[in-house]
């Protein structure tokens, strides 16, 4: 956390195939932007693409860490894994696209809108990927 | 922000200033000072779990007290219908309408005969267009204040419709002026409430002005009277006008089946509804049109200040629920729900916001997340606090010490009593007995 820089920079641990796990850190953003008084509708829009987020971070990506930054403007949402990365972003990005097994579909999740979610929620959105390597992806959601 | 009225409230006297409270309440709204639990008015609710969880009876519902019916000249009861369920030997439920209109009322009008025009006009909002999906009830005044304190992104969900105990109130009320020809003033209708959200709904509504409703009785408080009445009565009257789907509110998924649609969901028991209301945000409810939540187990039978363990009282209303299914009641009807749709709306309460400078609440947060880290995370509650984060946020609004912290100030004591050893060893020179003063010069000064 840095103290001087007027940021408040936060990191969670995201456990791989832990379902009942999962969504803890964009509940403990949420909290957060509620105590700072951000609008309610924001908190919605970032809770939401964090939450898909984190997600896609246990199913595909074997675990992995999120971290928030906050600064008066806006928040940065960086969800990064070292799971088999996305061969084909574009397909990927498409409604209803899903690479997630019929057992994690059984359970409600995979349902390929992970992704376009992201999109829709946030005011921008930036993947990287490799295959073999990981994902990262970033979303940023403006308060103004 | 106003004055707040809650009908939870605090007898000091039986208050130990232990910590049960403070760990099961759903918007960490106590706190624990100077040995007695202190609750922050404008984080409250009224759902009565800290009525429920206190091992000292020392969380009370304010409630009327039944004298208060004879301040007027014309009595009515609107009961709930939890209360067909806390009965054993009733025979029917006209025997305990009878029963309770015997106790000094003029007349007695069910809540859940209104509960199902509010089902009707529910119908009805849910087929129109514009409307939030998920609708989430508004049945449980508790959960409503929950949305406005926890998940204010919900509000525009909330059906916004007169709850069953107003509509109740103005029918009677109105049916009363007309065929007596009184004036309002001249009559008192008493709701017999499962709880204490229902109380601060009364007292304090957030959907409108006024309430139609003069008084609330809890059912704890008239129970004996009407026990020892319920006795008595050899030919009950016929007061019975509610059919099984407005009786069958008292139960969780009641108000949810009334609805003729599948695609509800119903939660019950705060913390529950708690975890669904996340998910509604986080937008994992699919295909679900109503929400119906409830902050008691069990829902309305499941009341703080009802009498009957829960799941008796659910077997006993099940009597009633398939008495009114045999004896065919007409429903009613309503043409439109407009009449029912609130004159108020209810806002957001940023009670959680740590300054109204955002600036200033980004400090605050930092210091908070600085402070939440160095604390041993046991969330023990020795300190007052429910957890050690609202310890950190406590200590961020200057309503706490770091040192309220039983581990913090052990490290400090321990720290001192080093610090102490060490002091100890340095003498100032005039007492220091192992160094020999030098000879000459000092002597002369003395």
């Amino acid at each position: 956390m840095g103290l001087s820089d007027g940021t408040i920079k936060m990191s969670f641990t995201i456990l791989p195939d832990d379902l009942t796990a999962a969504g803890e850190a964009s509940s403990s953003m949420k909290k957060m932007l509620n105590q700072l008084g951000v609008s309610p509708q924001l908190v919605k829009k970032a809770a939401i693409a964090m939450y898909e987020a984190e997600i896609n971070a246990v199913i595909h990506g074997g675990g992995g860490i999120a971290d928030i930054i906050i600064d008066g403007q806006k928040i940065e949402i960086l969800i990064r894994d070292e799971g088999p990365g996305i061969p084909d972003l574009e397909l990927a990005m498409q409604e209803g696209y899903s690479t997630a097994s019929d057992e994690i579909r059984e359970m409600g999740f995979g349902a390929g809108m992970g992704l376009p979610n992201m999109k829709r929620y946030s005011d921008e959105l930036i993947i990287h990927s490799e295959v073999g390597k990981g994902t990262s992806v970033k979303i940023i959601v403006n308060f103004y | 922000m106003g004055t707040y009225f809650h009908s939870v409230t605090l007898d000091e006297s039986r208050c130990r200033g232990c910590t049960n409270c403070i760990k099961r309440c759903p918007t960490e709204a106590i706190r624990v000072r100077k040995s007695k639990a202190r609750i922050i008015n404008e984080r409250c609710i009224d759902c009565g779990e800290c009525i429920r969880v206190c091992p000292y009876h020392a969380k009370q519902a304010i409630s009327d007290p039944f004298n208060l019916i004879y301040s007027f000249k014309y009595r009515v009861a609107v009961p709930a219908p939890s209360l067909y369920g806390q009965f054993k030997n009733a025979a029917s439920r006209n025997h305990i309408l009878t029963a309770l209109k015997g106790m000094g009322f003029h007349r007695v009008y069910e809540v859940a005969k209104a509960a199902e025009i509010v089902s009707d006009a529910t119908r009805k909002l849910i087929q129109e267009e514009w409307v939030n999906k998920p609708l989430i009830s508004s049945a449980c005044p508790a959960v409503v204040r929950l949305i406005q304190v926890r998940f204010p992104s919900l509000i525009d969900n909330i059906v916004k419709l007169e709850s069953p105990m107003e509509v109740a109130a103005k029918i009677v009320r109105k049916e009363v002026m007309d065929s007596l020809k009184l004036s309002s003033e001249d009559i008192g209708v008493f709701f017999i409430t499962p709880c204490a959200a229902k109380v601060t709904s009364v007292k304090a509504p957030y959907e409108k002005e006024n309430s139609n409703v003069d008084g609330v009785l809890s059912i704890k408080d008239i129970y004996l009277k009407i026990l020892n009445s319920l006795g008595k009565i050899k030919n009950a009257e016929d007061l019975e006008q509610a059919g099984f789907e407005g009786i069958r509110w008292a139960n969780s998924g009641g108000e949810s089946l009334a609805l003729g649609t599948e695609k509800f969901l119903a939660v019950d028991g705060i913390h529950n509804v708690i975890t669904i209301l996340d998910e509604i945000e986080n937008d994992r409810i699919e295909d679900v049109d109503f929400i119906e939540a409830l902050a008691c187990n069990g829902g309305c039978l499941g009341g703080p200040l009802t009498v009957e363990n829960l799941y008796v009282a659910k077997t006993r209303l099940k009597k009633y629920i398939d008495q009114a299914k045999d004896k065919d009641l007409p429903q009613k009807e309503i043409d439109k729900y407009d009449d029912l749709v609130w004159t108020g709306n209810v806002e957001y309460k940023p009670v959680m916001k740590l300054d109204k400078d955002m600036v200033k609440a980004m400090k605050k947060l930092e210091t908070l997340e600085l402070i939440h880290k160095e604390l041993p995370g046991l969330d023990c509650g020795a300190c007052g606090a429910p957890s050690c984060r609202a310890l950190a946020e406590d200590i961020v609004r200057e309503n706490a010490n770091e040192t309220d912290c039983i581990f913090k100030l052990r490290e400090k004591v321990r720290d001192l009593a080093i610090q102490m050893m060490e002091l100890e060893k340095k003498m100032p020179p005039v007492l220091d007995k192992e160094s020999e003063p030098t000879k000459g010069g000092i002597e002369d000064e003395c």
